[in-house]
């Protein structure tokens, strides 16, 4: 049978290069040229999937990027596998490997074609009404359901390919090259305009393409070969880039689009290493001319899903283009002329067509005629009534229509065929055009919505804009495009068209049957089963807005998005609601047009590059030495140095003790650091810090704090006058950006006047910070020059200094509440002086510690983290820091709000230490903190922000928020756990050394 | 996407910029005169407007520098772009 469905005459598949691919595991051949649709069905393969929901064999429908039923899952159990592929838009290639969906145990006997017989009782909304008692059974009935739902299977590993992402300025964006897109591509492109003409096909041309009729004639000259002449010049054009495979996605405001180039899709695997496999285009366009033509529209009659049954235009294509019939004894369906083009493409190659359905009472037109004299009976005034065959349509019945369209009249005549072509006139692909924020209004004459408002700098052309006849086409393409690019064009002087095609059709949305609507399934959305019964139940059940309806029956929410029967579901809404078509708009179109793979939206950005890691001079010296990481913001922070199978706690423990025992040494590198120089730069810290600045000394530090305007702690850190009018400020590691933000925020736009620079400058220092009993030891063998007595470097001061005669800035200052230095060197010594250190503090036991030690240490002292003890609720009173907030100054960033009525509340929450009964007992950060456990519900009083087993203490310490916490030292209160309740006491916040003992003695 | 046209680099795309809010509110000069409902005025209250909106924004990827948009919310046309301190367009 195979053999003669494939003709030898189209010059688009190439017969010398045959291909080889497997589907549902067989061997098939096809062509060069071939799509996997194409090529099946000329195998004579039209059962390719089974439907979403009643399991319904389901064949190729279409020839393009409209398909509704032919989505296969290509390359299964592969990493290169991708589920919900359009077989009418897969270009065969050598080795592929494509397979059905939503099938078990196969395409031919499928366990769930069930739900076809259960369908009387699956109707819209079955899982809605069905699933929703008693709620708590949700999670059982969610996973059968689950099981049974979806379409194909996600890849399991990581995708081999590489996308990338590309930017494209551009004069003219043309989308589409079919007649009309070719026409306005060479008038923009030669009148100057930069322009880029995209096509979602592999071939320019569109539908014209291979319409080879002698009854559509273009200056004398058959469609094809004058198009093909076009094509040909402007492939010459230097102004013009030209993009096939290239499926525009998204039209957003702005003229800024989405496309996504194919690459190598169509390549053999083999040929596939290492080239991007898809691009997404950024594209900015000047202007853009939208030309994406029309989809046809099927015919809504009871079952008119079967194998066998396609678009009269896709039988077209099949033949016309790549030479395949899709039958051998075909019928066309149809309300309008355009099936008789496809009846004649199959009279010429002497394909059978048994008889042709019409609609409509009166055809006048050349080419019906022209289809009548070779003897082929056209029913005229009839419409299909059902159709038979399980797997491959077999036999149609006919009836004949009442006058109104309404009923079916007379006897019911039976005719076989193997193929069934419909075709319910055109529908204009405005989705682009809407996407951009276009408005559409409704044509009466031929149920047509078309294009009226633009949103912007655009215009759309040809069969998209609701112009069909090749007249018109051509006729209003060019002077539409004169208008739009204010050109006066000469290069289309006289073109002269001949069509033999008239215009007439009667369009009725759901065909009358014999059968009461009840028992017939006319379905309207293919992918998702949705039929014209279920949209009625919606509008019996209440449902009037036409989004609703859709969610309600799912019409146009499956991968291809309605492309096929949005337009009769709004149809049939109308007729049955009795309103107007257009009064209820259309649902709205989003993006994308057609599915992007994820690959091709995130493009570059995967694996390391997802998000970027930022990674301290020091690095290298901390992997090298078998630290665990810690992500703070983008910085990889070493979290502590696991020793000889060390737990992370054992690490903790140990790297602690060294650092109060002897000496620890911690990379601060990644502290935010700003630079700040001006003759103003005193008064500008001391509007942003809530304490005071002018009377800083130069070579001194402050610890500063800084709140938002609502009175909330915002950033801590120290800040250094390094000169009279410079200072170095540090931030928190992961507030670096938004402080610098902040600060350039009110410099910009409320402080014009003051006279502050301020540069970022974390990455241009590494900051070392050595610590403990012994830092003077080994800071003074490290850089011996440095006079490290405590009169002459006394805590919170800064000396520059130099090591091996590289210049550095030391500061003697702590967050550990021990005698510390940090050392700030240019970035690329930074390794180097850690070594240093390192090699200095041998005899010491210097210990590296990682940010869990450094956040023990300084819990032990009551220091805060911004962000853990914090929360953007949190003003400096609620943490007990009154002593930083001056009350003498007359303004900083968020002073008012510190005594707004709420900030003043006593019951506010605030921070407190917290102690364990049980000193072994280590609280749970985040865990509640309440007063009474008996009262119902429990009255949570605040939570626990810090916890730690503290080696130096030998026991368990925390911070938390409680609520007037400041007022409850020595009260008892509960933690409630899962499985007892915790005893605590409210403790102060500084558990060691509250005199600073540490800090000032003498070593 | 908008294109933005920077006061001080030109035409960029939206991307490199960050929005600030509404604009021409200015930081009380005496905040500690203020009763606690003017002090809210100042830091709560924000128009949120469908149509013509005055706008912060700044070149956080770019110049770093903020600046004021004339934007209309209900199709994002941009009617005018400003420097800070300069005076707004009239209508």
């Amino acid at each position: 049978m195979s053999n003669n469905l494939r003709f030898k005459t189209s010059k688009f598949i190439d017969e010398t290069y045959r291909i080889s691919f497997k589907f549902n595991n067989k061997t098939y051949f096809g062509f060069k040229g071939d799509t996997l649709a194409s090529a099946l069905l000329a195998n004579g393969i039209h059962l390719v999937g089974r439907s979403f929901k009643y399991h319904r064999p389901r064949g190729i429908m279409t020839s393009g990027s409209e398909e509704p039923n032919a989505i296969i899952q290509l390359h299964d159990n592969s990493s290169r596998t991708e589920p919900n592929v359009r077989a009418t838009e897969v270009e065969i290639y050598e080795g592929l490997v494509a397979s059905s969906q939503n099938c078990w145990p196969s395409v031919n006997f499928d366990v769930g074609g069930i739900n076809n017989l259960l369908s009387p009782i699956l109707p819209a909304g079955f899982y809605y009404k069905t699933f929703m008692w008693p709620a708590s059974f949700w999670e059982k009935y969610e996973y059968f359901i689950r099981k049974s739902a979806g379409l194909g299977k996600s890849p399991k590993v990581a995708d081999p390919d590489i996308y990338e992402h590309k930017y494209i300025h551009c004069d003219v964006l043309v989308i589409g090259a079919g007649i009309s897109g070719i026409i306005a591509s060479k008038m923009a492109a030669k009148n100057g305009f930069k322009t880029l003409l995209v096509d979602e096909k592999s071939y320019l041309g569109g539908s014209s393409i291979y319409d080879n009729s002698e009854f559509s004639k273009i200056n004398n000259q058959i469609t094809s070969s004058w198009l093909e002449k076009e094509i040909n010049e402007i492939s010459k054009l230097e102004n013009l880039e030209i993009k096939i495979r290239t499926s525009v996605a998204a039209f957003h405001g702005y003229n800024f689009l989405l496309a996504r180039e194919n690459l190598t899709d169509h390549l053999p695997i083999n040929q596939r290493e290492n080239k991007v496999r898809q691009r997404l285009l950024k594209i900015r366009a000047k202007k853009v001319i939208t030309a994406t033509g029309s989809i046809e529209r099927p015919l809504i009659f009871d079952n008119n899903d079967r194998p066998g049954i396609l678009l009269s235009s896709a039988i077209k294509k099949y033949i016309d283009l790549y030479g395949v019939a899709c039958g051998e004894n075909n019928i066309l369906f149809t309300n309008n002329d355009t099936a008789y083009e496809t009846a004649m493409s199959l009279i010429q190659r002497g394909i059978k067509i048994n008889a042709i359905i019409d609609n409509r009472e009166q055809i006048d037109s050349k080419i019906s005629y022209e289809v009548e004299k070779n003897n082929i009976e056209i029913y005229k005034g009839y419409t299909v009534v059902d159709t038979y065959g399980y797997k491959r349509i077999n036999k149609i019945s006919i009836m004949k229509l009442s006058k109104d369209g309404q009923t079916v009249i007379g006897d019911k005549t039976k005719l076989n065929c193997d193929c069934l072509g419909v075709s319910g006139g055109w529908t204009p692909a405005v989705h682009l055009f809407t996407q951009s924020g276009g408005k559409l209004k409704f044509r009466e004459e031929d149920q047509i919505f078309i294009p009226n408002v633009y949103p912007s700098d655009q215009i759309s052309i040809g069969s998209c804009n609701g112009d069909f006849g090749l007249e018109e086409i051509i006729k209003n393409t060019l002077s539409s495009i004169k208008k739009f690019l204010d050109i006066d064009n000469s290069e289309y002087k006289t073109v002269e068209t001949i069509s033999g095609l008239n215009q007439s059709k009667r369009n009725i949305w759901l065909l009358p049957s014999d059968k009461s609507i009840g028992k017939t399934k006319s379905f309207v959305d293919y992918q998702n089963d949705a039929t014209a019964k279920d949209i009625k139940l919606a509008l019996r059940e209440g449902f009037r807005s036409i989004e609703h309806v859709k969610r309600y029956t799912t019409t146009g929410m499956g991968t291809d998005q309605g492309k096929l029967g949005n337009m009769h579901a709004l149809g049939i809404i109308s007729e049955t609601a009795g309103t107007k078509m257009g009064e209820h708009g259309t649902t709205t179109f989003r993006p994308p047009y057609t599915p992007l793979t994820f690959g091709t939206i995130v493009g570059r950005n995967v694996g390391e590059f997802f998000d970027i890691f930022r990674r301290t001079p020091i690095h290298d010296w901390h992997v090298a030495n078998h630290a665990e990481f810690e992500n703070v913001g983008q910085w990889k922070r070493a979290w502590y140095y696991p020793k000889d199978n060390e737990n992370m706690h054992q690490a903790v423990q140990r790297e602690s003790k060294a650092a109060r025992d002897s000496a620890g040494i911690l990379d601060a590198s990644t502290l935010g650091k700003i630079d700040i120089q001006g003759t103003d730069a005193s008064e500008f810290l001391n509007r942003v810090y809530t304490n005071a600045w002018s009377k800083l000394a130069v070579g001194k530090c402050r610890y500063g704090l800084m709140l938002n305007e609502d009175g909330m702690v915002y950033d801590d850190g120290v800040t250094t006058r390094l000169g009279e009018n410079h200072y170095i400020m540090t931030t928190t590691t992961g507030g670096a950006a938004n402080v610098l933000g902040k600060l350039e925020d009110y410099l910009q736009t409320e402080w014009p006047e003051l006279d502050v620079y301020l540069s970022s400058v974390t990455d241009h220092y590494a900051t070392i910070s050595v610590c403990g009993p012994n830092s003077k030891k080994i800071v003074s063998k490290v850089i011996p020059d440095l006079d490290l007595s405590d009169e002459k470097f006394p805590h919170m001061s800064f000396k520059n200094a130099k090591i091996d005669n590289i210049k550095c800035r030391v500061m003697r200052i702590s967050f550990t509440g021990e005698h510390s230095y940090e050392i700030n060197i240019q970035a690329n010594y930074g390794k180097s002086v850690w070594e240093k250190c390192m090699e200095a503090g041998k005899d010491f036991n210097i210990t590296p510690y990682g940010t869990e030690t450094m956040h023990l240490l300084r819990a032990e002292k009551g220091f805060i983290i911004v962000g853990q003890d914090t929360d953007a609720t949190m003003t400096p009173i609620d943490l007990q820091m009154d002593w930083i907030v001056s009350k003498k100054k007359y303004d900083f960033i968020g002073k008012r709000s510190l005594y707004r009525s709420d900030t003043i509340r006593e019951d506010r929450k605030q921070l407190v230490g917290l102690l364990t009964e049980n000193p072994e007992e280590v609280l749970e950060e985040g865990a509640q903190i309440v007063a009474d456990i008996k009262k119902s519900p429990i009255e949570m009083l605040g939570h626990v922000t810090s916890s730690y087993y503290s080696p130096n203490l030998k026991k368990s310490i925390a911070l938390g928020v409680v609520k007037g916490g400041k007022n409850m030292l020595g009260q008892k209160l509960i933690i409630p756990m899962e499985n007892k309740n915790i005893n605590v006491t409210v403790a102060d916040p500084v558990f060691l050394d509250k005199e600073g003992e540490r800090l000032n003695a003498k070593l | 996407m908008f294109l933005i046209n920077c006061p001080f680099c030109g035409e960029r795309e939206q991307s490199e910029f960050k929005a600030g809010g509404e604009a021409h509110i200015v930081r009380p000069k005496q905040p500690t005169e203020l009763s606690d409902d003017e002090w809210a005025e100042y830091l709560f209250m924000r128009k949120n407007i469908k149509g013509v909106q005055f706008e912060r924004w700044n070149h956080v990827h770019g110049c770093r520098k903020w600046f004021n948009m004339v934007r209309d919310t209900s199709n994002d046309q941009i009617k005018a772009v400003y420097k800070m301190g300069e005076k707004p367009p009239v209508e």
